[in-house]
């Protein structure tokens, strides 16, 4: 297995030789920063393809096919389309939130990003608590999204923001509470250890029961809480017009919807993590031919393929399934997901204490 | 010797951060925009705790502050605030009790910091504190254990939800 520490540490050592630590630490601040930030622009382009993609599949179509081979160029031509765009003001708002709202959701989306295990050794932010940290992260970004509501001076708007926020409130405790029973089973909340503590076996295996229970309905959080289908009435357009952004325009849209794409991939990537073994290969006990052969395949194909496999999870979702309303959708959280989150972590609890798992 | 400037510089822009905010969040009249300056406050106070590597005070800030209370606020504000009472000159009375408290404060908060003992160096601990140690203190029975305030608190939330559920629920 590469350990990409190797590289990393060898561009730290270089960066020292060179100059004082000091300014070593702020230069590879600023480099990680940007490499965060390129790689959130590509992963958001390519799930903007891939979406379209998926979805020209479940409805018989093609799909973007005109620019570029297989249609790939087509994100590329939208984005320029989108950032020589207009950003129009409107009157009677508060200019200082409207402008400041798209700005909350994106740093909450991409420190939450931050905390992704690429691979064997490629992590930015690697805390002792750093699930409870990503978690807490991700949920900032329901203030830019209230924020917006409110300040584009819109009724439609602004119920579409209070959906949001409500939804997006609940189904963080669904999310909490799955994550915390997969805890349970791991020990420990570092993303780092969470991932070797998967060497042997992922931890959906390791878990058997309450962990595939965990595994569906961090899925079903997940998906609400990124306000996408069959959970999208937020911006339920034949309602709402296109919700809490209808009034943005531009790249302040731009950033919206960005994060919306790459805030699926962080909850798919979290899935991956958690439960499916992040970069850590399928490895079975007792076979270790097996487990060899698995292991040269690199960790960060692994992570990409599993993520990506649970990213067409989340669309085929999408694609699928009626969108529900606000009461069913708050019914399903708090009458059924809710206790049988708390019943399953019991569960996982007796298990680990037992020692009942693989 | 530079690592102590870095140190410094973060600690410095924080701190700034913090008072420039928080002056802005009393000053301002527009209430939702309070809220907002208020949320950068705490922000900041995580970046500290994020600065003494202490994570995981800082990421229950996040959690609590910035993901619960201020989303509580903005929601309290969404759900009962008129702009027309917000942007109203305040009661002449009302104007003299604040001033009144904000003296109190100022000679409550100099004494404090005038007759503190300040150690002559303070140096934030590199390594974090281990997540089992803080579980065995939030949940242990022992001497300088925490079982029973954490206890207290979980009755006083749920009698909060409790009188939540009885004022909002439908009547008849």
């Amino acid at each position: 297995m590469f350990d990409f520490s190797v590289v990393t540490s060898w561009i730290d050592q270089g960066l020292r030789s060179v100059m004082s630590p000091a300014a070593a630490i702020t230069v590879e601040c600023v480099l990680i920063g940007i490499v965060l930030l390129a790689l959130y622009a590509i992963m958001a382009l390519i799930l903007i393809l891939a979406e379209r993609k998926v979805c020209a599949a479940f409805q018989c179509r093609l799909g973007p096919n005109r620019v570029g081979p297989w249609g790939c160029i087509q994100v590329v031509a939208d984005m320029i389309k989108m950032l020589t765009k207009e950003i129009i003001t409107i009157k009677h708002t508060d200019k200082f939130l409207y402008n400041l709202a798209p700005f909350i959701v994106i740093i909450a989306s991409l420190l939450a990003f931050a905390c992704i295990p690429w691979g064997n050794g490629l992590q930015a932010l690697d805390f002792n608590v750093g699930i409870f940290f990503m978690i807490a992260a991700s949920s900032m970004g329901i203030v830019g999204i209230l924020l917006a509501g409110w300040s584009s001076n819109n009724k439609f708007s602004l119920i579409g923001a209070m959906r949001s926020g409500a939804q997006m409130i609940s189904y963080e405790l669904s999310i909490g509470l799955s994550l915390l029973t997969m805890v349970v089973l791991s020990g420990t909340m570092q993303i780092s250890e969470i991932v070797e503590g998967q060497n042997e076996l992922w931890f959906i295996f390791k878990g058997h029961i309450p962990a595939l229970i965990a595994f569906v309905i961090y899925l079903i959080a997940g998906t609400a809480e990124t306000n996408r289908g069959p959970f999208d009435l937020p911006e339920a357009e034949s309602e709402l017009t296109a919700g809490y952004h209808t009034e943005y325009s531009g790249m302040h849209f731009g950033f919206y919807y960005v994060a919306e794409f790459v805030n699926m991939f962080i909850v798919a990537s979290i899935a991956t993590t958690v439960f499916l073994g992040g970069w850590m290969p399928l490895h079975i006990p007792g076979l270790d031919g097996f487990n060899r052969i698995m292991d040269y395949i690199p960790s960060v194909i692994w992570f990409f393929g599993k993520s990506a496999l649970m990213v067409f999870v989340i669309m085929w979702f999408k694609w699928t399934f009626p969108r529900l309303r606000i009461d069913q959708l708050l019914n399903l959280e708090w009458k059924y997901l809710l206790p049988l989150n708390l019943l399953n972590l019991l569960v996982m609890v007796a298990i680990v204490v037992l020692g009942w798992h693989f | 010797m530079q690592d102590a400037i870095l140190l410094k510089f973060v600690f410095y822009f924080l701190a700034a951060v913090i008072a420039v905010f928080s002056v802005m969040a009393v000053t301002t009249r527009r209430i939702l925009r309070a809220a907002t300056y208020l949320l950068f406050v705490l922000f900041a106070t995580a970046g500290l705790y994020f600065f003494l590597n202490y994570s995981f005070l800082g990421a229950v800030q996040l959690m609590v502050y910035a993901g619960g209370v201020i989303i509580l606020y903005i929601f309290s504000i969404l759900l009962t605030s008129t702009d027309k009472e917000s942007k109203s000159p305040m009661f002449s009375l009302r104007r003299w009790l604040a001033l009144l408290a904000s003296i109190g404060g100022i000679c409550l908060v100099s004494f404090l910091l005038l007759t503190n003992v300040w150690p002559t160096v303070y140096e934030p601990s590199t390594a974090e504190v281990p997540m089992k140690l803080i579980g065995k203190t939030l949940m242990g029975t022992e001497k300088g254990q925490f079982l029973l305030p954490f206890e207290v608190m979980s009755v006083l939330l749920l009698a909060c939800m409790v009188g939540g559920i009885l004022i909002a629920r439908k009547r008849g």
